[in-house]
């Protein structure tokens, strides 16, 4: 088992080697000038080449490639163009917003998928099931800014129940903190519950049709522990691997929802970045999702094992 | 409900479809050695359907037997012949889309029609069934000390300590070495014998009267395969349960079955003691399985012994059975011009003591 796990990390930093020289590469092959950017029309010539020298801009590329990654190795992301700060310090005040809003995101779209995915799947071409289907496939097609500003329309504005946008931190207000990230989550939330709910409808149905389910009701099991044990139990394993993509992908921020509801995640803060050419700050970022992606992954595989014994066993004996 | 039509109607001398007579009350055959009043299970013209997209599937179509305490029957036919079916039709182990005729009693009481909830608890505790793959039939990501607790536990409310010790001696009981430390193992960490040893211990934790084993040694080597005969056979004498076994291989049930009842398409072709089964069979169909038996000492190939032997063919559809002997399109021999517009009635084979067959054709005549 620890021989697997150093495996999966040695690979995990194989990945993060590759992903940051392609992050490094790509933003230097963008066009567009990040001093010039920053300066804008002010400054003179020398100013700029000043700035530029002092960004290290004028040494050979793999020069800046080691200079930036051995800084990022202690946590040194360099300083924003935009706005002077260091870029760990930028990407670090955003970290609380962004995962407030994945992890109740996730917790919502599993509160959708579980529960509608497994009823459908009992009771297939039901009506529940057509329902699942169709809401299913609504909470993939409504956009969703379209959904948010609905949301905020009717929540914050016509019933004015919640507030229409913003972020407070979990340790000023727990209940303001609460009230904020309810309709972002929700908005967030339901895109991931219609893709995971047709999954459990699917691993569930699969489940349901293994001898074992037969062969427990067989022992006279009572039908809701046959449901859990034998069919959830079994059908959770495939939905960890969805899952965790979907919170992957939420933690790397959901630009849109992060927009309509004014919340100072990662995604808002990487748009910004690109918006203006600030390398530093995009880099970073692109760094982070690709750790935050590599991590998630690693946690899946190892939970993977975890749950399933036969995957231990195959890797300890390989 | 209403009757089914047709070929499903192939027992002149039985009750119609839905009229649940008691047991006794079935033709004469239909017993594994003894009077049909012993039977714990007793089954009297059962007949399964499923709703397809084509129409009803007949898939059992009147079958009738007993298995008394103690006392092995043997269910043999070839897969879709509806051996299965019957089984798992009367335990509510079939999806809803299914329909279920006829009776079969367990101690007694009626099974066909009770509540889910009633008949959960006959499962298990009344009738325990060992699967044919152990491997899909236990629950891979469950340890096997786990899914043998939850059978016990399933009939009765005992804590989870004493279950996982009643656990340990229920694999030893089956012949699992170091059992104790085997309750922590999962399924993939256990050869295929041992797994269906696991699988008896579950059928075993409910104390059942009756064991139904459903082709429990097909998926196994032959070595393995004798080792759960004996012990099924060991465990019957030490808990006097009746056991039915369900088999495509006469090989396997020739050495242990009192009663040998043969299904083609859901009907039963022919029955009777072992003996005279093995002996003398009568029924074309029952003539080719035990053909395909190889024989060791026979030198002859399977063809030049018996014209019989191979079965060209296959079963007939369940949405559109033929009007006369189901077995008919393939019967080699097509004794009587009645085969093919009248199902033949299970009648007393002449000359036999406990020994009946549906067919027209008889081979001292033929």
């Amino acid at each position: 088992m620890s021989g697997y796990v150093l495996r999966r990390l040695l690979q995990a930093v194989i990945v993060l080697i590759g992903v940051s020289i392609l992050v490094f590469a790509i933003m230097h092959l963008v066009p567009g000038d990040p001093i010039r950017q920053a300066l804008g029309t002010r400054g003179t010539e020398a100013t700029y080449l000043a700035m530029r020298e002092r960004a290290g801009l004028d040494d050979p590329l793999v020069v800046q490639y080691f200079n930036w990654i051995g800084n990022a190795l202690t946590g040194d992301l360099g300083v924003s163009f935009r706005s002077g700060r260091p870029v760990s310090e930028l990407i670090l005040e955003r970290v609380p917003a962004t995962v407030s809003l994945a992890l109740a995101a996730i917790v919502v779209a599993l509160l959708i998928a579980i529960p509608l995915g497994t009823i459908s799947a009992l009771r297939p071409r039901s009506v529940v099931d057509w329902f699942a289907t169709v809401s299913s496939q609504a909470g993939l097609s409504i956009p969703d800014f379209w959904m948010g500003i609905m949301f905020i329309l009717i929540f914050a504005g016509t019933l004015g129940w919640l507030p229409s946008g913003g972020y407070v931190g979990l340790t000023d207000d727990p209940v303001e903190w609460a009230r904020h990230l309810i309709m972002p989550a929700i908005t967030a939330g339901v895109a991931s519950g219609s893709i995971l709910t047709r999954f459990v409808r699917s691993s569930v149905l699969e489940a349901l049709g293994q001898d074992h389910v037969r062969a427990a009701r067989a022992k006279g099991m009572r039908a809701r522990d046959v449901l859990t044990w034998h069919v959830l139990r079994n059908a959770m394993l495939p939905l960890v691997t969805v899952g965790g993509v979907q919170l992957a992908y939420l933690l790397s921020g959901v630009v849109i929802v992060e927009i309509v509801f004014a919340w100072p995640g990662l995604g808002q803060m990487a748009l910004q970045a690109v918006e203006g050419r600030d390398y530093s700050l995009l880099q970073g970022a692109v760094l982070l999702f690709a750790v935050i992606f590599l991590v998630v992954n690693l946690v899946v595989d190892l939970l993977y094992a975890k749950l399933d014994p036969r995957i231990r066993y195959q890797r300890a004996g390989s | 409900m209403m009757a089914v039509g047709g070929p499903a109607a192939d027992r002149p001398g039985g009750a119609g479809p839905g009229s649940a007579d008691g047991p006794g009350g079935g033709a004469g055959p239909g017993g594994a050695d003894g009077a049909a009043g012993s039977a714990v299970l007793a089954v009297r013209d059962l007949r399964v359907a499923f709703r397809t997209r084509r129409g009803l599937a007949h898939v059992v179509n009147g079958i009738s037997y007993d298995v008394p305490p103690g006392r092995t029957l043997a269910i043999v036919g070839e897969s879709g012949s509806g051996k299965s079916v019957g089984i798992l039709a009367l335990l509510g182990l079939l999806p809803a889309t299914t329909q279920v005729w006829g009776s079969a009693t367990f101690d007694g009481a009626e099974l066909v029609g009770r509540s889910e909830d009633k008949l959960r608890q006959v499962r298990g505790a009344g009738i325990g069934m060992v699967f044919q793959d152990p491997m899909t039939s236990l629950n891979p990501v469950l340890t096997v000390g786990r899914q043998v607790v939850e059978a016990i536990r399933a009939h009765q409310s005992v804590p989870k300590a004493a279950a996982r010790s009643r656990a340990a001696e229920l694999l030893a009981e089956v012949g699992i070495p170091d059992p104790a430390s085997r309750l922590d193992a999962y399924p993939h960490e256990l050869s295929g014998g041992m797994r269906q040893r696991v699988m008896i211990a579950v059928a075993l934790a409910g104390e059942p009267r009756v064991l139904i084993a459903d082709e429990a040694t097909t998926a196994l080597d032959v070595t393995v395969q004798a080792q759960i005969l004996e012990l099924i056979r060991r465990l019957q004498d030490e808990r006097g349960m009746g056991v039915v076994w369900i088999t495509h291989d006469l090989g396997v049930v020739a050495g242990i079955a009192d009663h040998v009842l043969v299904m083609y398409a859901g009907r039963t072709v022919e029955e009777g003691s072992a003996a005279e089964m093995f002996g003398a069979p009568v029924h074309p169909y029952t003539r080719g399985l035990l053909g395909a038996m190889p024989v060791v000492d026979d030198p002859r190939t399977a063809r030049e012994r018996d014209p019989l032997l191979t079965i060209p063919g296959l079963p007939p559809d369940p949405v559109a059975l033929p009007a006369g002997c189901a077995f008919f399109p393939r019967c080699p021999i097509r004794a009587d011009e009645r085969c093919a517009h009248e199902v033949p009635p299970l009648t007393p084979v002449a000359g036999g003591r406990r020994h009946w067959a549906a067919t027209f054709y008889s081979p001292e005549g033929a």
